[in-house]
């Protein structure tokens, strides 16, 4: 399996390198490093949410209110550094953390000890979370005006050469990396992702393992929230609304399947590159929003296509064994 | 007894003992079926007579429900010849033998809960209006007529299948056997969930199916329904057809000594039981509906076999023990302290290791490579605050793979890609893995060749021989006599009986399992 996954990473990096050479003919600068550095920015956020969604989506479950908790948690801080701007960012960030540690908990709890299926659950929490922001923001928006230029421009300051919120993306890809492959949360995660039963009578705790994975997507939309609302300078109900399904086509581009247990950092990080890439480029090359739309779309369709040959096979392994008994 | 509500013209003896010879409805001969790496039938025959019910007997893996399979077109035999009405015949769907008049009445029904008892008996071949949709009215009507028919009037045709008890749904099944006409009505077991009452009610049932002519196939273990019910028998042994006769010819012990009796196609392990004191205690385990008051002890070195039928409750116990069940009450102790194993992880950690049945769920993770399906229930001792050390987790799979001469490539491997018996030996891998002191295995060598099958119990005799104490769970008899010190018997949730396996033989336990006194 291994094998294969590298393979079709490199099925994505080649068409990620095919669709940058057909924009640079007609945008020569594109494929300049300067500018796959500025594309790599502005993928750094849904290359973030996609990892924390990629782990939900390993153990068999989903995760629809990523984007309605990035937008309470933007909102929560926007507005704490409105009222209080001597609070510095990275304990702004922290409180980021917590927030969307909380929410994601919230999931988590509903999901592990009440037993529900976690997209009704996140269903109903995309609209709750929504619903809360307006709630303690009575509708209101937080402007530019009203943020420090602290909580502005921690993201776009530069460090060898490359802005913050690079780094922080690398960071975090960096951090999954070594969780997914290196402990042993990471490896409950993929087991119980192939085989729930099978990792039961093994001994780890499914529910528990499904209770974390929503603390750590919330985190990440918490995470995700500050670095939104810092870029995009405006907290209102509306930011990211709708976004949790460009999270989720990230992950399904990169190679995460929805039937769990299989999909991989790099996967998450390369479809969300991909969707970024068409969503950045295109505009500027003149190529209407609805082309993009579609282009989207038969890169999903494609991605499962590819997934769906890849897993055939270990079915019939399954189908011989189920035969045999 | 309950008074017979069918009518009166039920003929009560079946027709050859009236004198007159009835040609077979049914024949299927020289039936040959395969899977890879196991033979599920060879060369078996069996006739089924109109007006007669006929069993088919034998062991768990005998070979009844692929023989079913044939016969309801989902599974194609390898060779034979299937005759209906005297005439060459195949059937390749089910929709072939459905065509056929063949229809098959399993022991979970197979029907839909959902839908209304009418669009359950007519599902398929509904009655049409002009426009081609289901004509509701006459659908209701006849299945009203149908149920009439078969005496079961008290069944409303609208009311949801899901509402109705099991008995019911066995006729709302025999009713649709009826509506499309069927002539060769299979049971496979259907008595298994079943009271007392329903099984009568089930048993007048069959009457009234004899009395239409229809040729029955009852599946049982059951011996004291079987010669209620039957007219004929067919025993199987290891996919073979070892008898076949009159039902009021043939004895119990002589059935039982044909479902037994085999040649010896398999050597066990020499050993010399070196036991020692007991290990793992359990008094009055009980569980809410599966077992209840089940006591035993298990002593150091030695191989407790557990033998019983389908349903005995022989893998619930074990699953209890493995902290995977919760218990109503009763006390399990090891080493003398008492445990109370609340999660699988409870009972690894203690020492206790639970090896499922069925390999493919419950066993291997299929996607993962080999090391890490070996490593997966130690991951807390190959870890160090939960940061794994992978050279660590990669020697202890290699140590545990080697001993046990695991065929494979590479420990990357994907493990689907090993065949059964190697990922046998995966899983048993893994729970050796973790260092118990006593090791559960529910039927360890189900659906694996004879080779591997050796392999797996020269290994068992390794253990004990190493101071393990093992619990074999098998309803293979050669095994529990070639491989247990001692064997409990369980019957319906409860223990039978326990033997020492000394001049032990396979028809003393099939006796205590199905209950019937020497």
């Amino acid at each position: 399996m291994k094998n294969f996954l590298k393979y079709r990473e490199i099925w994505l990096l080649a068409g990620i390198a095919v669709l940058i050479g057909l924009i640079s003919t007609r945008f020569p600068g594109f494929a300049d490093p300067a500018n796959l550095r500025q594309v790599f920015n502005d993928t750094s956020i849904l290359m973030i949410l996609a990892l924390g969604q990629m782990v939900v989506i390993l153990t068999r479950s989903i995760d629809l209110s990523m984007a309605s908790n990035l937008c309470f948690t933007g909102m929560v801080v926007a507005m704490l550094n409105a009222a209080h701007p001597a609070i510095p960012i990275p304990v702004l960030i922290v409180i980021a953390l917590a927030v969307g540690l909380v929410l994601g908990a919230i999931n988590g709890f509903l999901v592990w000890r009440l037993n529900i299926p976690s997209i009704v659950v996140t269903l109903g929490t995309l609209t709750i979370y929504r619903g809360a922001t307006f709630v303690v923001s009575g509708g209101a928006w937080v402007n530019a005006d009203q943020m420090s230029p602290d909580f502005i421009n921690f993201q776009r300051a530069a460090f060898l050469g490359l802005p913050m919120l690079s780094w922080i993306a690398l960071l975090v890809i960096a951090l999954f990396f070594l969780a997914m492959t290196r402990t042993q949360v990471g490896r409950s995660i993929y087991a119980i992702g192939v085989n729930p039963t099978a990792s039961v009578y093994a001994g780890i705790d499914v529910g528990r393992t499904k209770f974390i994975v929503f603390c750590i997507s919330g985190m990440i939309g918490g995470l995700a929230g500050y670095l939104w609302i810092s870029r995009y300078v405006i907290a209102s109900v509306e930011v990211a609304n709708g976004y949790e399904l460009n999270i989720i086509a990230a992950c399904v581009i990169g190679g995460i399947s929805i039937a769990g247990g299989i999909g991989s950092v790099g996967g998450a990080v390369l479809g969300a590159l991909f969707l970024g890439i068409i969503s950045n480029a295109l505009p500027v090359i003149n190529i209407s929003p609805f082309w993009q739309m579609a282009i989207s779309g038969s890169a999903i369709i494609l991605a499962v296509v590819l997934n769906a040959r890849g897993e055939r096979r270990q079915g019939r392994i399954i189908l011989r064994n189920a035969e045999a008994a | 007894m309950l008074d017979n509500p069918y009518p009166a013209h039920v003929v009560r003896d079946p027709p050859h003992e009236r004198g007159g010879k009835v040609a077979p409805r049914l024949t299927l001969s020289g039936i040959s079926k395969s899977f890879p790496g196991v033979r599920a039938l060879h060369n078996v025959s069996l006739s089924l007579y109109p007006g007669q019910v006929t069993a088919l007997i034998g062991e768990n893996g005998a070979g009844k429900s692929t023989l079913v399979k044939i016969m309801t077109g989902i599974y194609q035999p390898d060779a034979g010849e299937i005759s209906i009405d005297g005439l060459a015949t195949t059937l390749p769907s089910a929709h072939a033998a459905f065509g056929h008049g063949i229809t098959a009445i399993h022991q979970e029904t197979v029907l839909f809960d959902d839908l209304s008892v009418a669009e359950n008996i007519f599902l398929g071949h509904a009655p049409r209006t002009r426009f081609g949709t289901i004509d509701w009215r006459t659908m209701r009507k006849n299945a009203r007529e149908v149920l009439e028919t078969m005496r079961a009037g008290h069944i409303d045709a609208d009311a949801r299948l899901k509402d109705l008890g099991i008995a019911n749904k066995h006729l709302v099944a025999v009713a649709r056997a009826m509506s499309i006409d069927a002539r060769i009505v299979i049971m496979d077991e259907p008595t298994a969930a079943l009271s007392m009452k329903e099984i009568e009610e089930l048993f007048l049932l069959i009457e009234f199916l004899k009395s239409e002519g229809k040729a029955v196939l009852f599946i049982s273990h059951k011996f004291d329904e079987i010669y209620r019910i039957a007219d004929r028998y067919t025993v199987f042994r290891d996919g073979e057809m070892v008898g076949e006769g009159l039902l009021k010819d043939t004895g119990q012990n002589e059935i039982v000594r044909m479902m037994v009796g085999r040649n010896v196609d398999h050597i066990f392990p020499q050993r010399e039981p070196k036991i020692g004191a007991p290990v793992l205690s359990v008094s009055g385990l009980s569980h809410p509906t599966e077992f209840d008051d089940i006591g035993f002890e298990l002593r150091k070195g030695e191989i407790l076999g557990f033998y019983g039928l389908v349903g005995a409750g022989r893998s619930e116990v074990m699953q209890a023990i493995a902290g995977i069940t919760r218990t109503s009450r009763g006390t399990i102790s090891l080493d003398g302290n008492s445990i109370a194993p609340k999660s699988a992880a409870d009972s690894i950690e203690a020492g206790i290791v639970y090896v499922p049945e069925e390999r493919g769920k419950q066993g291997v993770v299929i996607g993962l490579p080999i090391f890490q399906n070996v490593s997966l229930p130690s991951l807390a001792r190959t870890s160090k605050s939960g940061v794994l050390k992978l050279a660590e987790e990669f020697s202890l799979a290699r140590s545990y793979t080697e001993r046990l001469d695991l065929r494979a490539s590479s420990l990357s491997q994907d493990v689907g890609t090993l065949s059964g018996g190697n990922q046998q030996k995966v899983v048993i891998a893994k729970w050796l893995a973790t260092t118990p002191k006593v090791i559960i295995l529910d039927e360890p060598t189900k659906g694996i060749d004879i080779g591997s099958k050796a392999a797996v119990h020269g290994f068992m005799a390794e253990l004990v021989a190493q101071g393990l104490s093992v619990i074999m769970v098998s309803s293979e008899l050669p095994e529990i006599l070639g491989m247990s010190d001692r064997v409990v018997v369980m019957r319906e949730g409860r223990i039978a009986a326990t033997y020492d396996n000394k001049g032990l033989d396979a028809e003393t336990l099939v006796r205590t399992a199905a209950g019937i006194a020497a």
